[in-house]
């Protein structure tokens, strides 16, 4: 049995009267990439916003359980939500890098977070722009902006610019939703080499894509984990009928 | 046939009339350019150019007239400097405040508020100077008037005020909210994300916010004739009356005579002053347009 990254007991979300999540109880594995997929509105991205506990910013929301963390309880009073997200990054669906230059992107978090003193930063700029196979492509253009890359150098440099903070667990929410199906693959091997140090949570509508890339799948539907298994089983021989539906494409 | 021939028609009419109203206001504008430099070009026949922009007197009924106006220019100058580094600031800190920080009911308050400043004729804002902020510098400062450039930058900064917040607020609520999403999950606080990512986004309009700002101080008149003391003589600080190049026109005009070199040096003034915000809202035009893009 694998170490287990994020662990959640007994979650239950609610954006004011309405329940999106019911009693999850998952553990997601350390060092592999997990994959939570189900129809829109199941709850996959509002599950994934827990962990780094984004859906804070939406009023009205209150979240009962334990969702567990490097041992902490991240609901638990007290929690430094800072800290938090410093260990848990994100990548969002459009890629959404900052109006910045490419070297002004990647040393946001150090200079947010203080880790590195301005004569490091040039190094860290180029180490997370090799992860994420950027750094060929950009390194004439450092300081131009962001905004100018195609979208996949983008959604990259999303993904390099979290990697300074050393997260332990990155979450992507859909994030080749924006991307043509060859950028796609592109991401998807990234995903496969960055597992190596981080564990990976993927929110997607694309269940190839989950097939192909995650070694372990959750299967929402209204709220509910209906099912969590090697992403093999899922795909192959799900134990529950409502799973087997949605991915031979019956509803969803 | 015949009832798309009509739409046709119809639609030939509103989009050439739309397209006049168009051309008019910028031939409006050419007129008015080209009057004034009819009526202000006869002073260059006697003056040359550069005794009048920077000639130190501005005695227009002395004999021989002498037409420098570079203490108004001066005069202009200062109280607008010091306006801005007033106004920018705080309509500035008050646009974020309004846009990033604020809970709901309190921006819509704000909002309103502001509003209302920017309805307050000129003249008013002009007594309020005059009657209570220039009695209380007289008294700080212990100085003869109480009518000083200084005076005239705080009036004018209340009037730049309403321009710059809501123009600034504008353009940082226009900020993609995916921006500050990103940045608050990489761990950065509320004000890291609205300094360093949020007016960072929103500088081309900030800066087009303070340029319109400063246009409006410029071309201020009622006011800055009321507060400012209206001394034509080049200003050493900021606790001395002067005179701007826009109270002069105002005061002056009624009693120059129609076609004489004083009229026509007031127009000249005016020319100057058409130039100077012809060029103030043509960067803030700059700026507006780069942060569409």
């Amino acid at each position: 049995m694998s170490e287990t990254s994020i662990d959640i007991r007994a979650l239950n979300l609610f954006y004011g009267d309405f329940q999106a999540l019911t009693d999850i109880h998952l553990s997601i594995p350390a060092r592999q990439i997990t994959a939570l997929i189900g129809p829109s509105g199941c709850g996959k991205s509002t599950l994934l916003r827990v962990f780094n506990r984004m859906n804070d910013l939406i009023d009205g929301v209150r979240v009962t359980g334990e969702v567990v963390i490097n041992g902490k309880n991240i609901f638990a009073p007290g929690i430094d939500l800072l800290s938090l997200r410093e260990k848990v990054g994100m990548v969002f669906q459009r890629p959404n890098p900052f109006p910045l230059t490419v070297y002004e992107n990647i040393v946001f978090g150090l200079a947010v977070h203080r880790l590195a003193r301005r004569n490091e930063y040039a190094d860290i700029v180029e180490q997370a722009l090799r992860s994420v196979l950027l750094w060929d492509d950009l390194k004439e253009r450092l300081h131009h902006s962001a905004l100018t890359l195609s979208l996949e150098q983008q959604q990259r440099l999303c993904i390099a610019r979290v990697l300074p903070l050393k997260p332990q667990i990155l979450l992507m929410d859909e994030p080749c939703s924006a991307l043509d199906p060859s950028a796609t693959l592109h991401i998807e091997d990234l995903m496969r080499e960055l597992k190596k140090d981080y564990t990976i949570v993927i929110v997607t509508h694309n269940m190839h894509q989950a097939s192909r890339a995650s070694d372990r799948t959750g299967f929402l539907y209204l709220g509910k984990l209906i099912e969590f298994d090697d992403t093999v089983t899922i795909f192959t021989k799900p134990a529950q009928t409502m799973t087997e539906n949605y991915i031979s494409g019956r509803f969803g | 046939m015949k009832s798309v021939q009509a739409r046709k028609l119809k639609e030939w009419v509103i989009e050439k009339s739309i397209l006049l109203s168009g051309i008019f206001s910028v031939v409006f504008v050419l007129l008015i350019f080209l009057f004034l430099l009819r009526e202000g070009f006869s002073l260059f026949r006697g003056e040359s150019v550069i005794d009048f922009l920077f000639g130190k007197s501005w005695y227009p009924i002395s004999d021989p007239p002498r037409f420098g106006i570079l203490p108004l220019i001066l005069g202009s100058l200062l109280v607008t400097l010091g306006a801005a580094a007033i106004s920018v600031p705080i309509g500035i800190a008050a646009a974020l405040f309004i846009a990033e920080i604020a809970p709901l009911r309190l921006r819509e308050a704000l909002k309103a508020g502001i509003e209302l400043l920017a309805a307050i004729p000129s003249v008013v804002i002009g007594f309020i100077g005059m009657i209570t902020l220039g009695p209380w510098i007289k008294n700080l400062f212990n100085i003869p008037t109480g009518l000083t450039a200084l005076t005239g930058s705080v009036t004018l900064a209340f009037m730049a005020m309403p321009t710059i917040v809501s123009i600034a607020e504008d353009a940082i609520t226009a900020v993609p909210r995916q921006y500050r999403e990103a940045a608050i999950a990489m761990g950065a606080t509320q004000w890291q994300t609205t300094w360093r990512i949020v007016a960072r986004a929103a500088r081309p309009g900030m800066l087009a916010a303070v340029m319109l700002g400063i246009g409006r101080v410029i071309g201020e008149t009622m006011a800055v004739m009321m507060v400012t003391g209206n001394a034509a003589v080049i200003p050493t600080g900021f606790l001395q009356p002067v005179r701007t190049l826009t109270a002069t026109i105002a005061a002056e005009m009624g009693e120059s005579v129609q076609g004489g070199p004083h009229y026509a040096a007031l127009f000249a003034i005016g020319i100057v002053l058409f130039i100077i915000t012809f060029l103030i809202n043509g960067v803030a035009d700059l700026f507006l347009h780069r942060s569409r893009r």
